[in-house]
């Protein structure tokens, strides 16, 4: 009987703290990484080393407040506000039109809501939880070619909107990503799956090989320097490929054990956005091939805990969010990696937990806390 | 279970093909940061690194007696960083103050946004340290060093001068630039974006090498004695230019090459005042610098008139076409085909004989002499004497003689060349030739430089220079000293004679092209001892007014020269000689 109340006990307060301890881990080193990629900068705008990392440890703070406050939540009842949530993302994404909207760095992206917020971030943790909900609730209708097309198509309105209205292509890209991982994992078909990612695979090789033979019409221009910038970024060094060859200095001159921490030269001014979408380029140049490695190590992990939590999850819709999550950061994680080593071309996005950006963190770590939740619902047997 | 096996697998292939990912871009990472590591830290260090030069101190120019005829001075570049800059107002002021500029041209120059910009160079030291001194930030003072001449003027054909990356432009700063210059060393500093440099990051720093020394054989008081014995002539005979050449003709060695007006080395690009550069065209302003720079002994041709009757004789005594003892008669006058030459001295020498002959400078005996040896024989002596040929001195842009071809020397040709006339040589090329004459029949090669050395004084490179033996035989050239020694104890040359010494040489005067335009131009070539020649002289002027006989107004300046000169070489008197013997 003893026994059986401790068991009883330990299922309960089961929660995976490897999980939380990679997150933490993550999170400490991208505050010592974005000081030391941001503070010459800051102190040279801003009179202020310490500018980026104050305002990132005040996100981070609170994300972790908030994670905590998610995890104690019954992952449950994401449920119910699984519509709103929709509702939500479009309002945000919406309110980006109004005067609320904030431009940087020559986007619109951001609403000042008493603090500023990106409602990119808002959406992908909002359309995880519509999509686990709405997928459960599909049933198998889910496993028909309608069912995946209403699935895409309730997807596609915010995605779009992403893309129009927030001009932000990589964010839409992820919840394409997210909302094709879920239904992918809801669906007993392969065949399909495979098919339509080889048609995509296909259709952007083809757009690769059209402007590299310069067969494309000059109106598709924007989009297409960037391809040609990153064929040949050492051509366009002064325009498009500015950034991607100064990430690639970056990392080339780090070297295997790199420059030893704090000591980058790219980031006094050479690269921009170095304690943002470059900052692995600047933890490269500092911690060498090394520290790069450990840290896509640390994300194979999470990637690992978050498979056996969804794996073990109670139900489909834990799985579902999980699945989300996973989804979420491992898109952003590749893709970001990609992007500064110029294995694909040049497109804003944040590595998770590390770059600065406040958005990111608070809603990284909600997302954290709904796994947790779900790693709560376990049952040790 | 709720959840399907199919969804587990499916869970399992995304986290596999994401770790699949990664591991890929781990693989392109090592890619990036093993195999191309070197291609992007270069790249990377170029686009950080902020290059300073580091001039090398140039070599020196040292005479045979060790004076430094050619130096360096520290001056100093002052510039701006903009970025550094905190009181703008202060720096203006301050460095229009100190650098004696315009408010307005610092002001021009400080408010430029550029990463760094020059407001001054060649900057005394003195007032270099001062603005240092003052801490300006964004000022910045680097010390350079500048070619200094320390006696300005002296020998400024020969030495030539440097540019503003101190390159040889003239002389021998030109022909010795790969000894004299050195490598330049570079100061690399890391710097940011926006081109401040990090003083944490410290500086890179390759050194210079410096130049090495050239040891030259000219004699710096022999130069400075010659240069005032010409300046006083073409002073005393209003002359357009003078030129004075001494060189030991056994080896060649040049102690002395004088052409007045020289200029000042350390003013190369500032014209004489005497010249009115107002309204000059930048073309013809440089036309006149280059005119300036010009060393007429080597760089201008010009009819030596007597003075080559040395060559003539020469030839006819070594062909055995005249002897010395030979009686001739000049009636003043020589007919040559439809031709009358006249002598010099139109009433005739009458009765002579051939040493006579040169004594008098009797020009119909030396028509004969050229006439025997005809076109051939004489035109092989050219040859032979190396007189068609350039003397390989060590100075930029020795002309070439220019002279008629072999087909086409007729007799009035042949008569015209005997006593000097009709072609045209260098004076150095005219001294070579004469040397070999007199030095038993060595063609050496003149020349400036005797060695390389070091800035510790060990000898680097010595020169070696070729000579050419057997130009004529020896008893020809002792015959040639024997005449020509005459020539200055009782002939033309008598005004060179000085009591004590064995002075050999041989006077000219002749008209300059176009003949009649009353221009003249009068020399003398001298050697001592006569018996051993230890220094020959050529001394010649251009255009004197007056007198302008050679023996009248040349022969005595050569006369100066040797008072001192050859006492100076420690040629004794032969009285003072046969007391200590």
């Amino acid at each position: 009987m003893a026994g059986n109340t401790r068991k009883k006990k330990k299922a309960e307060s089961f929660m995976d703290y490897s999980l939380l301890f990679i997150v933490i881990f993550l999170l400490a080193f991208g505050l010592i990484m974005v000081y030391s990629a941001s503070s010459y900068e800051s102190m040279l705008k801003f009179d202020d080393a310490g500018y980026y990392l104050k305002k990132q440890f005040f996100a981070t703070v609170l994300g972790l407040g908030c994670m905590v406050v998610v995890t104690k939540i019954d992952y449950h009842w994401w449920a119910k506000i699984a519509k709103p949530a929709y509702l939500i993302s479009a309002v945000l994404i919406l309110l980006v039109l109004t005067p609320l909207g904030i431009t940087a760095n020559g986007a619109r992206r951001w609403l000042n809501l008493g603090m500023s917020l990106q409602p990119a971030e808002v959406a992908k943790v909002g359309m995880i939880i519509f999509f686990a909900d709405f997928i459960c609730k599909a049933g198998k209708s889910i496993k028909t070619l309608k069912g995946f097309m209403i699935t895409i198509g309730i997807a596609a309105p915010i995605s779009l909107m992403i893309m129009t209205i927030t001009s932000n292509l990589s964010s839409a890209i992820i919840i394409f990503g997210i909302v094709f991982l879920m239904l992918f994992v809801a669906s007993p078909d392969y065949k399909h799956y495979v098919l339509g990612a080889l048609i995509m695979f296909a259709v952007a090789a083809a757009v690769v090989y059209a402007v590299y033979t310069g067969l494309l019409p000059e109106e598709l221009s924007y989009r297409l320097t960037r391809i040609k910038a990153w064929l040949n970024p050492e051509a366009y060094a002064s325009s498009k490929g500015f950034q991607t060859l100064q990430a690639l200095y970056s990392i080339g001159s780090g070297g295997i054990f790199g420059k030893g921490l704090g000591q980058s030269m790219q980031k006094l001014g050479y690269l921009p956005e170095a304690q943002n979408d470059m900052i692995f380029s600047i933890i490269c140049e500092e911690l060498g091939l090394f520290g790069a490695t450990a840290i896509i190590l640390l994300f194979v992990l999470l990637i690992w805990r978050f498979m056996v939590i969804a794996n073990n999850a109670p139900d489909l819709f834990g799985a579902l969010l999980v699945v989300g999550v996973m989804g979420h950061i491992a898109i952003q994680v590749i893709l970001n990696i990609a992007v500064v080593t110029n294995t694909i071309p040049n497109t804003g996005i944040t590595l998770p937990f590390i770059s600065y950006g406040g958005s990111s963190v608070m809603f990284l770590m909600i997302e954290i806390g709904m796994v947790l939740s779900v790693s709560r619902g376990i049952r040790l047997e | 279970m709720h959840n399907k096996t199919f969804h587990r697998k499916k869970i399992v292939m995304i986290c596999l093909c994401s770790i699949l990912a990664l591991i890929g871009l781990t693989g392109r990472l090592s890619y990036l940061m093993i195999n191309r590591s070197e291609y992007y830290s270069k790249a990377a260090r170029d686009l950080h690194e902020r290059e300073r030069k580091i001039k090398a101190a140039r070599g020196e120019i040292i005479d045979r007696t060790g004076n430094v005829l050619a130096t360096n001075r520290t001056v100093c570049t002052v510039s701006v960083i903009h970025s550094q800059i905190e009181d703008k107002d202060t720096v203006i002021r301050e460095l229009a103050q100190a650098l004696e500029l315009s408010e307005e041209t610092v002001r021009k120059k400080v408010e430029k946004v550029s990463s760094i910009e020059r407001i001054k160079s060649n900057v005394d030291k003195t007032v270099g340290d001062e603005i240092r001194n003052k801490n300006l930030p964004g000022v910045k003072v680097d010390e350079d060093y500048k070619r200094y001449y320390p006696y300005d003027t002296l020998a400024s054909k020969v030495l030539g001068f440097t540019g503003s990356d101190n390159q040889g432009i003239i002389g021998l700063e030109v022909i010795y630039e790969e000894y004299l210059k050195g490598i330049n060393g570079t100061i690399l500093t890391m710097t940011d974006a926006r081109g401040i440099e990090l003083a944490e990051e410290g500086e890179r720093q390759l050194e210079p090498v410096n130049g090495n020394n050239l040891v030259i054989s000219l004699d710096s008081n022999i130069q400075e004695y010659a240069e005032q014995i010409a300046r006083n002539t073409m002073e005393a005979k209003q002359a357009e230019a003078v030129e004075v050449l001494v060189m030991n003709p056994q080896n060649g060695e040049i102690l002395a090459m004088v052409n007045v007006p020289e200029f000042d080395l350390n003013h190369p690009f500032e014209l004489p005042e005497t010249i009115d550069t107002t309204g000059l065209t930048e073309n013809e302003k440089q036309d006149l610098l280059n005119n300036m720079w010009r060393n007429g002994c080597i760089n201008d041709t010009y009819e030596p008139g007597s003075t080559f009757k040395i060559i003539t004789a020469a030839a006819g005594l070594e062909e055995q076409v005249v002897e010395t003892g030979e009686d001739f008669y000049c009636p003043g006058y020589k007919i040559v085909e439809d031709r009358k030459i006249r002598c010099h001295k139109t009433r005739g020498h009458g009765a002579e004989n051939f040493v006579q002959a040169v004594m008098n400078s009797c020009n119909p005996v030396f028509v004969e002499t050229g006439l025997r040896l005809g076109a051939d024989r004489f035109y092989g002596y050219f040859q032979k004497l190396g007189l068609l040929e350039r003397t390989g001195i060590d100075l930029p842009g020795e002309a070439g003689t220019i002279m008629h071809k072999k087909d086409n020397i007729g007799m009035v040709e042949l008569a015209t060349v005997s006593f000097g006339q009709s072609f045209q040589v260098t004076p150095v090329r005219l001294l070579t030739t004469a040397s070999a004459i007199i030095n038993g029949g060595t063609l050496v090669t003149p020349h400036l430089a005797v060695r390389v050395e070091d800035a510790d004084g060990n000898t680097v490179k010595t020169f070696s220079y070729k000579t050419k033996e057997n130009a004529i035989s020896k008893d020809t050239s002792d015959m040639m000293k024997f005449i020509l020694e005459q020539v200055v104890a009782e002939g033309t040359g008598k005004n060179a004679y000085i009591e004590g010494f064995r002075i050999g040489g041989k006077t000219a005067t002749s008209q300059t092209l176009p003949r009649g335009s009353g221009k003249y131009i009068a020399s003398f070539i001298g050697f001592a001892p006569a018996e051993n020649p230890q220094v020959i002289a050529l001394l010649i002027i251009h255009n004197p007014q007056g007198i302008y006989y050679g023996g009248t107004i040349a022969a005595p300046r050569v006369k100066e020269l040797y008072e001192n000169v050859l006492p100076y070489l420690g040629i004794e008197k032969e009285n003072e000689k046969s007391y200590t013997d």
